[in-house]
């Protein structure tokens, strides 16, 4: 049995114009030891799924799903108590901005004490000897003097990993980051991937890892789950779809990465994602999508067997990568 | 021999902080020693992370702020404070975010003739709006977008409006300044091909500024790496890439994720973070975190030496 496992969940928010559906039917599967990336670009939905599951949105979100359990606990049925007895101890989150999702007027001690206090009920002397030890596992030099240290003294990649012990603290099964380097110099992001690999390997947690960096993806991930305007378009381990893509969508982002660029013009994508009010009536990709004909304009697509990348797609892209670029 | 567009020569901005009743101010060497020249048509991309004063240069070439030391030249005339104003349309910006950099409470014709209004005031009113609506075909924006507000277009649309904008005064050098680390993947793509276009089409000079090393490998024709406030590896984007010299530039493009990852390759672990530019090391700014350092290093500054490709290291890679 998964350890997470979401089927078919939809997060609406209300707005002055209308309901709007910033999450559409997503399936997320996770396994102990997984490392999961979530791909997609700003409006895919990405953090509002996995904010949904940690219920951090605000009230005028309506989420449904059919199936939402961690572990076998059913977390639809929880109240907001028993929650939070499970968010921050066994499931818990980084975020994309180290500077601001730390409290500026405490410490980096006392907040990464403060969730030993409230979920694991250690004693003062127990939870300083932990917090230095986290602090060691994150890699942060000198740990007794950070530990006094307010926000603002530390640097990006310090606070990130402060961010990062508070996440573990109460040893997590489950690790949502997300976009946890986004904000991060290269040294710097290489160093925190490194070391988020190196905890997930040692403690064997789940890991899930938003972002919209394929180059992250293709270096940390096992299975990527690639999203488009709300809706989870295809998932496939990690070397398959980069050597196979089958939704015209991920392989026209790949085929726009420079790096992979064979000529001076870079191939792109026309048009942007669609919003709230010119959400297309079939598929939402194919106002942009190469491939598009009527039936894709106004039948929504069925979902593909595994074999092709259960693809949201009329027709998926079943040649290789660099085929499909041409 | 053409003249190159810009030519800076030791190029320097030091600034004075703190400095109370009882401390004394501290400098901050923002940037030094920054030469280099483009020709039009040309783009140098300048790389680095955080802090390394890659910012300060742009402030410098777009004649924001005066340098505090080295000499600017920018299309044959000396950019000293008193000729800045007639050098001004020479040189224009394109911002990181599109977000901040457009006036919510104008309309996109308003933004567009702006420039014109101040720097050409013997243009008449039809013309600008002329010039206005030639800019936003060549930029790829529709005619009925001259009487929108930027909060209507995307994010890869304002780039385009921000593009035009700086265009508008007919500049032969554009500083981008993180152009594109603003956009995504898709769009991206789409503000790179208009950048080139128009490079090509208007003869260009490109100073891209960017940290993004797929991006610069992309564009750039040279490539200037810099390392708290210095260069420290200057040459031509193919010597940069293939076969980097300085141990820093070797590092960042190992640390840089690739969606083809090779599984031979040792990635270059970097220990620590960047020094504060308060307190930069005596010798190599680059020693506390290099692998190959040596008590010459911690001593003595290496300077850049090796033209056509140089670096600033006394034991550079590859030799």
């Amino acid at each position: 049995m998964a350890l997470l496992s979401i089927r078919n969940l939809s997060v609406e928010f209300s707005t002055a114009g209308g309901p709007f559906r910033a999450v559409d039917g997503v399936d997320v599967t996770v396994d102990t030891g997984d490392i999961l990336a979530i791909v997609g670009e700003s409006g895919s939905g990405k953090s509002v799924s996995m904010m949904a599951l940690m219920g951090l949105l605000p009230w005028t979100a309506r989420i449904t799903a059919d199936e939402m359990s961690f572990d076998g606990t059913d977390l639809r049925r929880l109240t907001a108590r028993q929650r939070r007895q499970v968010i921050g101890r066994d499931i818990s989150m980084i975020f994309q901005e180290p500077m601001t999702s730390l409290n500026p007027c405490f410490t980096a001690g006392f907040q990464i004490k403060e969730t030993l206090r409230q979920h694991l009920k250690l004693d003062r002397r127990a939870r300083h000897a932990r917090a230095i030890e986290l602090m060691e596992m994150v890699g942060i030099p000198d740990p007794e003097r950070r530990l006094n240290a307010f926000p603002h003294q530390l640097s990006g990649g310090m606070s990130q990993r402060v961010m990062i012990a508070m996440a573990l603290a109460c040893q997590p099964r489950l690790l949502i980051a997300d976009e946890p380097t986004t904000a991060l110099d290269v040294t710097i992001q290489a160093q925190i991937l490194d070391l988020l690999q190196g905890l997930q390997q040692r403690t064997g947690m789940a890991l899930i890892l938003i972002t919209h960096d394929m180059g992250v993806v293709a270096e940390t991930a096992q299975r990527v789950q690639v999203q488009y305007a709300g809706q989870k378009v295809e998932e496939q381990p990690v070397r398959a779809l980069f050597e196979t893509p089958h939704h015209p969508y991920t392989a026209a982002l790949l085929a726009a990465l420079p790096e992979r660029a064979t000529e001076r013009r870079l191939p792109t994508i026309p048009g942007v994602v669609p919003g709230q009010f010119d959400r297309p009536e079939g598929c939402l990709f194919s106002p942009r999508c190469r491939f598009a004909d009527d039936t894709c304009r106004h039948s929504p697509p069925p979902v593909q067997p595994p074999a092709l990348g259960i693809a949201r797609c009329h027709y998926p892209l079943d040649t290789a990568a660099t085929e499909a670029a041409r | 021999m053409t003249v190159p567009v810009v030519v800076a020569d030791h190029l320097a901005r030091h600034y004075e902080v703190g400095g109370g009743l009882f401390s004394k101010p501290a400098t901050v060497k923002a940037l030094s020693e920054a030469s280099f020249s483009i020709a039009a048509g040309k783009t140098l991309a300048v790389v680095g992370e955080s802090g390394c004063g890659k910012s300060t240069l742009a402030r410098l070439v777009t004649l924001i702020e005066e340098p505090t030391g080295g000499a600017l030249t920018l299309d044959g005339k000396a950019a000293t404070p008193e000729n800045w104003r007639g050098l001004r349309s020479t040189v224009q910006i394109v911002f990181q975010d599109p977000y901040g950099s457009l006036n919510l409470r104008h309309r996109i014709g308003t933004i567009l003739e702006e420039p014109l209004k101040i720097n050409r005031p013997d243009m008449s009113a039809k013309d600008r709006s002329e010039k206005a609506r030639e800019m936003m075909r060549l930029v790829g924006l529709r005619p009925e977008h001259y009487d929108r507000f930027p909060h209507m277009f995307s994010g890869g649309q304002r780039q385009r409006i921000a593009v035009a904008r700086a265009l508008m005064l007919e500049p032969k050098l554009l500083v981008l300044d993180e152009p594109v680390s603003a956009l995504d993947l898709s769009i991206q793509s789409q503000v790179l091909n208009l950048l080139l276009d128009l490079q090509e089409r208007m003869d260009l000079a490109y100073l891209f500024i960017s940290h993004d090393l797929s991006v610069v490998r992309h564009v750039a024709d040279e490539v200037m790496v810099m390392y708290l406030g210095r260069p420290v590896e200057f040459g031509t984007k193919e010597d940069v890439f293939a076969t980097p010299r300085h141990p820093y530039t070797k590092a960042l493009l190992s640390a840089t994720p690739s969606t083809e990852p090779d599984p031979a390759r040792q990635r270059i672990k970097l220990q620590g973070e960047l020094p504060s530019p308060l307190a930069i090391p005596a010798g190599c700014p680059f020693a506390p975190r290099c692998w190959k350092a040596q008590d010459r290093c911690r001593q003595d500054r290496p300077e850049l030496t090796g033209a056509p490709h140089a670096a600033a290291c006394f034991f550079p890679e590859g030799l």
